[in-house]
């Protein structure tokens, strides 16, 4: 029997299927299917008869990550598919077992890296632009991410399937934390720029009026008071508010409709402006 | 705005196009920045579509699923926005204020489409038993499908309508204290999706450089390139400094200080 290989082509062929990782994300089993639909090419290329339908099986349970790092995960899996096709005692349980090890720690890293930092940064970016209508903005988003998103994709999968599980032990290492903490840092630093710039709250409400040596009227509200002391105090304030509801897992859209409300009602007050 | 029937079947396309991307999380085809501006784009008026993108982009910043966790849905939002605000004569801040209700009932949706899916997950057990592999990609494509209707659909259905007389009245009808504090409440909103940024990191630590930028930005006129021209270099001296990325540096220079006394010692018995 001639050794079973995966091919470059089968390489490309599951780096292409796992860009619709999430398309048929459920609440059972997540992104179960989808991890499958990237495997086929591997399975169909390693097994026949029986051994084909057992690896569909094996590759159909609960998965879940952030979505650009299953990559080196698929990488991996795909290497131990191959030595387990060429007659090496791995069992269902260990190639599990690695899907299930690694999902965590790498959505630990993925999150933070990419939803929050890459995409807002970006996104912050492209707004910015895209607030004078140049075709620019959009387009600094739309390519900034998918060359950076495709390259995680492909390096991740090639990486994983050469080096194997030792690929993760270099993760685990100094590299991979010192990226998660440096993304991190640049992410926060941006939202504080963001909740200062990005948000507006007026309360015009005068708290004094005095009549200045020229003869004018000059009324101080109580906005203008919190400017004196730091612009942007109240958005500071509605952030931690926000932050405090969503730990106590309070939807996001009730957050939203609530300041509506409080919006509408604090204008017809005249509160808020 | 009369909207053709070209145009209409090119926003069901776009909106097919957006729906597919928010479940999918790849190539952010359900963006505000993409998806209004595609839409922007078929209804003739590309500019305001990209500036209503820019806009709702910032309110949608940190509206992301993290593991099971669902977001208010940017796609639904981006494509009705447009057409209400090109199509439907609304000016920019209203449509965003009607935008957000639409996002809650796109999550709404999407929930709901995430959970008829566990359907196409057990028919893929089935053909896995015969190993079936056309009859399981078939399963997750129409699974994809299915997301990418949950938008198109609403979509078709606003773009058909919106130019009538019944929706401009209505629209016309919102009572200005409405709009207006709807507009108010615009400029509070974008901070739930900064708090799901920040919660998001988990990174006690590291709030330090959160209020930096944070001041930063309120003692300043930097624009956002050179605010995050300083974020990175504060990353960056962080990293070079921090104990805990430079173990091995630590015993290497107590080496080298080490051999230096050696030396000086060396020099006096000489």
């Amino acid at each position: 029997m001639s050794e079973k290989k995966l091919t470059q082509s089968d390489l490309k062929s599951i780096f292409i299927r796992s860009n619709l990782h999430q398309g048929s994300w459920n609440y059972e089993r997540m992104q179960a299917l989808g991890y499958c639909y990237a495997m086929i090419p591997a399975i169909k290329r390693l097994y026949k008869g029986e051994e084909q339908k057992q690896a569909l099986k094996r590759h159909l349970e609960f998965f879940n990550t952030q979505p650009f790092v299953t990559a080196p995960i698929l990488g991996i899996n795909a290497a131990m598919e191959e030595e387990k096709a060429n007659g090496a005692d791995i069992d269902d349980g260990a190639i599990n077992g690695v899907k299930v090890g690694l999902m965590g720690p790498l959505a630990g890293v993925g999150d933070p890296i990419f939803w929050g930092t890459l995409r807002p940064v970006l996104a912050a970016l492209g707004a910015t632009v895209a607030a004078t209508g140049s075709l620019l903005g959009p387009l600094i988003f739309f390519l900034g991410f998918n060359i950076v998103r495709l390259a995680v994709r492909w390096f991740g999968i090639k990486l994983g399937y050469e080096k194997g599980t030792s690929v993760v032990k270099d993760m685990a290492g100094g590299a991979l934390q010192k990226i998660t903490e440096g993304a991190s840092i640049l992410g926060l630093f941006i939202m504080g720029v963001l909740v200062n710039r990005w948000t507006s709250i007026n309360v015009p409400i005068v708290v004094s009026e005095i009549t200045n040596q020229a003869g004018e009227l000059v009324k101080t509200t109580v906005q203008d008071v919190l400017d004196s002391l730091l612009p942007g105090l109240l958005p500071l304030l509605f952030t931690f508010i926000c932050m405090k509801l969503l730990k106590k897992k309070v939807n996001a859209v009730w957050l939203i409709f609530g300041i509506f409300a409080i919006g509408i009602i604090g204008y017809a007050l005249g509160w808020l402006a | 705005m009369e909207i053709n029937f070209l145009q209409i079947i090119l926003i069901f396309l776009v909106a097919l196009i957006a729906g597919i991307g928010s479940v999918l999380d790849e190539f952010q085809t359900h963006r505000p920045l993409v998806a209004c501006t595609l839409t922007g784009l078929i209804l003739g008026d590309l500019k305001t579509g990209i500036i209503i993108g820019g806009t709702l982009e910032i309110l949608a910043l940190g509206w992301m699923n993290i593991g099971a966790a669902m977001a208010p849905d940017a796609a639904l939002a981006s494509v009705i926005s447009t057409i209400i605000v090109i199509a439907g004569k609304q000016d920019i801040n209203s449509g965003i204020a009607l935008a957000v209700p639409l996002a809650a009932a796109g999550q709404v949706l999407t929930i709901f489409a995430r959970t008829i899916t566990i359907f196409f997950q057990h028919q893929a057990d089935k053909y896995a038993d015969t190993g079936n592999f056309k009859a399981i990609e078939a399963c997750h494509i129409l699974a994809l499908f299915i997301q990418g209707l949950r938008v198109a659909i609403p979509s078709l259905i606003v773009a058909m309508f919106v130019g009538t007389d019944a929706v401009q009245n209505m629209l016309a009808a919102i009572p200005e204290v409405v709009t207006r504090g709807l507009q108010v409440g615009g400029g509070i909103i974008v901070v739930v999706g900064y708090a799901m940024v920040i919660n998001m990191m988990e990174a006690k630590h590291l709030m330090p450089f959160f209020f930096l930028g944070f001041t930063f930005a309120a003692l300043s006129q930097l624009n956002l390139v050179a605010l995050g021209i300083i974020g990175v270099v504060s990353a960056l001296i962080y990293l070079e400094l921090s104990p805990k990325f430079n173990k091995t540096a630590v015993v290497q220079s107590n080496a080298a200080a080490s051999a230096h006394v050696d030396d000086d010692l060396d020099d006096e018995l000489d």
